[in-house]
C-alpha cells in the first residue's frame, strides 16, 4: 500500500552505495523483505522502472529474497513457516502458546554494479598481448 | 561486481525520525504514536487521555488526517494545542511530516505529544516518526482476530489499547483469543481494556502512560557533563 515511498527508499540507498563504490551503473539490487512486510514485489518493480530513469540505477533488476516468518511452539518446539492471518494453534500439538520469529526484514542487502571501466581492462588486455608476443 | 550494503530501505526516514527524537528529548517531551484502523477511537482516546493526565503532563496533539480537520477541530474545542497534517491521501505519517509540524507546537509548554496517525493497520507501522512509544488502538467491533491478521502492526507497538470494551458481550469478543494473538508477537505486551464512552479502564492506561514519562532534565545533563 505504500510501495512508492518504499521504492524511493530502495533507490536512494542503492544510488548512495553505488556512488561510494565509484559511481558505476547499477545492474541489480538485492532486497531482503520478510513475508509479513506488506510489500508487493510487482508494484515496487513498476514504480522502480519509472523512478530510476536517468539515474545510476536505470534498468537495474530488483531481486527479492523473501524471509519467512516462523511460528515456534513453546510446548513442543515445533517450527513452521506462516503468513498472515497467523494460525492460533500449534499444528503439531494444538498448543496455544506460540511465538512468532522473523518475517519482518526490510533492507537492501547488496547492489551489483558494472565491472571496472574499460581503460583498466584495456591495460590488462594489452599486457596480455605483450606476454603472448614474447612467446 | 557485488557491493554489500545492508541498509534499511527507509533509512532516510529513520534519520529524520532520530532528529525528531532528539528535539523531543531536548524539550523534555514524551512523544506517543497512536495507530489504529479508522473508527477504532484514536481521537476519543487522545481526548479522554488528555482530560485525565496529571497536572505535570501538559498535552499537545499532531493530527494526521487524509483531508479533513474534523478530528483537529474536536481537540481544539477542548483547548488542547493541535496541529493538523493533511496527508493528501497518503496512507501514513512519516518523520519529515512530524518535523515540519513541530515548529507549530508550543514545545516549551508541553510534556506529552500524542501523534494521531492515519487510520490504517498496515502502512503506519513501517514508518518511524521518532516517538518514544507507539500504541495500537483496537476496538471490540473490529473483532478478536486483528492481531493474527495484522502481525506487522501489533508487533511494532509498545502497548495495545482495546477500546469499546463495554461491547464485548454484544460482539461475542473472545478476549483470551485476542490476548494470545498479541502474546504470540510480544509476550510482555501491556494490554489495556478501556471504554472511552463509559470511562472504564482509562485510569489504568493513563497511569501506565504517565509512568513512561522520564525526561532527561537539560540542566542535570549539562551539570553531569
Amino acid at each position: 500500500m505504500h510501495e512508492l515511498p518504499v521504492t524511493q527508499g530502495i533507490l536512494s540507498v542503492a544510488i548512495e552505495a553505488a556512488e561510494q563504490a565509484g559511481g558505476r551503473r547499477i545492474v541489480a539490487i538485492d532486497l531482503v523483505i520478510g513475508t509479513l512486510s506488506s510489500i508487493v514485489d510487482d508494484s515496487v518493480q513498476f514504480y522502480f522502472d519509472i523512478l530510476s530513469r536517468g539515474t545510476l540505477a536505470d534498468g537495474a533488476v530488483l531481486r527479492f529474497r523473501r524471509e519467512p516468518a516462523i511460528l515456534v511452539c513453546w510446548d513442543c518446539d515445533y517450527r513452521t513457516q506462516v503468513v498472515a492471518p497467523l494460525p492460533a494453534l500449534c499444528s503439531a500439538c494444538g498448543s496455544t502458546r506460540l511465538i512468532l520469529r522473523d518475517g519482518q526484514e526490510f533492507f537492501v542487502e547488496a547492489i551489483e554494479i558494472e565491472e571496472p571501466p574499460p581503460e583498466e581492462s584495456n591495460n590488462e588486455s594489452s599486457s596480455r598481448q605483450g606476454n603472448s608476443g614474447e612467446q | 561486481m557485488k557491493v554489500q550494503v545492508v541498509k534499511a530501505i527507509l533509512a532516510s526516514n529513520d534519520e529524520v525520525a532520530q532528529e525528531n527524537r532528539a528535539a523531543f528529548d531536548a524539550n523534555g517531551i514524551l512523544a506517543l504514536n497512536v495507530m489504529a484502523s479508522p473508527g477504532a477511537g484514536k481521537t476519543s482516546l487522545i481526548l479522554a487521555t488528555s482530560q485525565r493526565l496529571p497536572a505535570h503532563l501538559r498535552p499537545a496533539v499532531i493530527e494526521g488526517d487524509l483531508a479533513s480537520s474534523i478530528d483537529a477541530d474536536t481537540l481544539a474545542a477542548h483547548h488542547i494545542p493541535v496541529v493538523q497534517i493533511n496527508t493528501g491521501g497518503n496512507c501514513h505519517l512519516d518523520a519529515p511530516m512530524i518535523r515540519s509540524a513541530m515548529p507549530h507546537l508550543p514545545l516549551a509548554d508541553i510534556e506529552l505529544l500524542m501523534v494521531e496517525n492515519v487510520g490504517n493497520l498496515v502502512c503506519p507501522a513501517n514508518f518511524a516518526l521518532g516517538t518514544h512509544l507507539s500504541i495500537v488502538v483496537a476496538s471490540v467491533p473490529e473483532g478478536h482476530d486483528k492481531p493474527y491478521k495484522y502481525p506487522g502492526m501489533f508487533s511494532a507497538v509498545d502497548a495495545v489499547v482495546l477500546n469499546k470494551a463495554d461491547l464485548k458481550e454484544v460482539f461475542e469478543f473472545d478476549l483470551d483469543f485476542f490476548r494470545r494473538g498479541i502474546e504470540m508477537l510480544k509476550p510482555s505486551m501491556p494490554l489495556f481494556e478501556v471504554s472511552c464512552r463509559t470511562g472504564a479502564g482509562l485510569d489504568a492506561w493513563v497511569h501506565w502512560l504517565a509512568t513512561q514519562y522520564q525526561p532527561v532534565a537539560p540542566a542535570a545533563a549539562s551539570v553531569a557533563q
